[in-house]
């Protein structure tokens, strides 16, 4: 018996080894957020679920990501800077060891905060703006907070933080990407990331007024490559290409599984941060699992881990080692079957419908008096909550 | 080839840490992550500003019992500056 107990448990070691440690732990501590951003990747009915996890629970994560191996951290949400324990938060995180990153809309930062954090060993800030124009970055964010980031920004510099600029794109401002790119330079940016929205949550119920055109597309990629030439290294640009728009599909999450492990706000884990969006899954909670149990053996994290849940024509694919297939929210979202190929691959057989979408773009695009744009408010979340129980159970005779 | 007598250091937005699941040094920066090799992480921990690449050649050297590692440093060297790794 106990032979037999050693065995097994020597082999459960040497199958977990093979499943290399998460890297990369993303807090999302809180669902609530000042902006109201229609691109937002996070869930619709975010409102629906107010539990969030305490500070010793968070304390708790922390602790445990950082013992299976997780050396970056990052705090996001909604909005951070809500929770009036995020520094206590970063303080642990800089103790146990982690590079700890503030990623926020700004909204929040005072001096007394951003003092407290770089004296607690806060490390780096990634600072949103939704535009270069104090017009279109509070109308895309339904607020009025333009000149409010532009302190923050000073702030940041004045605290001689690295600082990484984030500006989402789309129709609405990619034509001003040379405006965006000097405002950053008058900033003192380091990093600049250009991302053109990615079709979740927010951004997929918008993604009919948002998706650029292929023109409009290629004039900004143009002006972002005579900016490279000409600042060189002083500002690192990066530029994401818009998924829909390419032949092959991202590495998402460089893998299922394989780096990253998110905690949202009531303590879902989540091998992706749009995955509760996937039908089917359960994802297990860290107030009821330990995060080791959760990384290595639960099905959430398995499901598509490696390549064996993989159809064709990823199964026999060379590139399956390179992108995984790509996305299986985008999958899901597109093809109604998350183990399908990202249709965004040429080689998917529902690539037409990606084709299609962006076409539209081109010859009949949808604008927002058609089709209004939708804010993330709680108000628009509710719309999306999961029918009552009670409702339910009235249906049935 | 850089200069024998430049005294690299780590650049300001970089960290460097030994990361025991990992099993090596790790450099870390705004949202990301370089897994060192053992080589790189023994040349790297001896950017300290301090000591010039001379002595890091013959600091390292020393510890792994080996001459004619010149090379090896100042290719490594270059390549982290290129990077902006080291200052």
């Amino acid at each position: 018996m106990d032979l037999l107990r050693l065995q097994l448990s020597e082999a459960g070691l040497s199958e977990q080894k093979l499943i290399p440690p998460p890297l990369w732990l993303l807090a999302e501590i809180t669902y609530k957020c000042p902006l109201h951003c229609v691109f937002c990747y996070n869930p619709l009915n975010y409102a629906e679920n107010r539990n969030e996890l305490s500070t010793a629970q968070w304390i708790d994560v922390l602790q445990q990501a950082r013992k299976l191996g997780a050396a970056q951290l990052g705090f996001s949400g909604g909005e951070p800077l809500v929770r009036d324990d995020l520094e206590e938060l970063i303080g642990e995180g800089h103790r146990l060891g982690f590079y700890t990153n503030l990623i926020t809309s700004g909204i929040g930062l005072t001096e007394t905060r951003i003092a407290r954090m770089k004296e607690l060993g806060l490390d780096h800030i990634q600072l949103s703006f939704q535009d270069s124009t104090k017009e279109m970055n509070d109308f895309l964010s339904s607020t009025k907070t333009f000149e409010l980031k532009s302190r923050v920004a000073k702030l940041i510099k004045q605290y001689d933080y690295p600082m990484v600029l984030n500006v989402v794109l789309h129709r609405y401002n990619l034509d001003h990407v040379g405006r965006i790119i000097e405002m950053a330079v008058e900033m003192g940016v380091e990093y600049l990331e250009l991302a053109n929205t990615q079709y979740y949550g927010w951004g997929m119920v918008n993604r009919d007024q948002l998706i650029p055109t292929r023109d409009q597309l290629e004039r900004a990629e143009a002006v972002v490559n005579e900016y490279r030439a000409k600042l060189g290294n002083k500002v690192r640009i990066l530029f994401v290409v818009p998924d829909y728009f390419e032949e092959r599909p991202k590495a998402c999450m460089n893998g299922w599984g394989s780096v990253f492990l998110a905690v949202a706000a009531d303590g879902a884990a989540l091998p992706c941060h749009a995955a509760k969006s996937l039908p089917g899954l359960q994802f297990p909670n860290v107030t009821e699992e330990t995060l080791q149990n959760i990384w290595y053996k639960s099905d959430a994290f398995n499901r598509y881990r490696g390549d064996a849940w993989m159809k064709e024509p990823c199964r026999s694919c060379s590139e399956k080692d390179k992108d995984f297939g790509g996305c299986r929210c985008q999958a899901y979202a597109l093809t109604g079957a998350a183990e399908n190929a990202d249709p965004v691959c040429s080689k998917s057989p529902h690539h037409s419908d990606v084709k299609q979408i962006v076409m539209q773009a081109q010859t009949k695009p949808v604008t927002a008096e058609e089709k209004p744009l939708l804010f993330r408010t709680d108000a628009n979340s509710m719309r999306y909550a999961s029918i009552p129980i009670k409702e339910e159970r009235n249906k049935v005779p | 080839m850089s200069d024998l007598t430049a005294k690299p250091k780590l650049a300001r937005l970089f960290r460097m840490q030994w990361e025991e699941a990992q099993g090596a040094y790790v450099l870390l920066y705004p949202e990301g992550m370089v897994k060192l090799n053992q080589s790189a992480g023994e040349i790297l921990k001896r950017c300290d500003g301090e000591r010039d690449v001379a002595a890091i050649v013959a600091d390292i050297e020393q510890a792994f019992g080996a001459t004619g590692l010149e090379p090896e440093v100042n290719g490594f060297i270059e390549i982290a500056t290129e990077r902006g790794w080291i200052v």
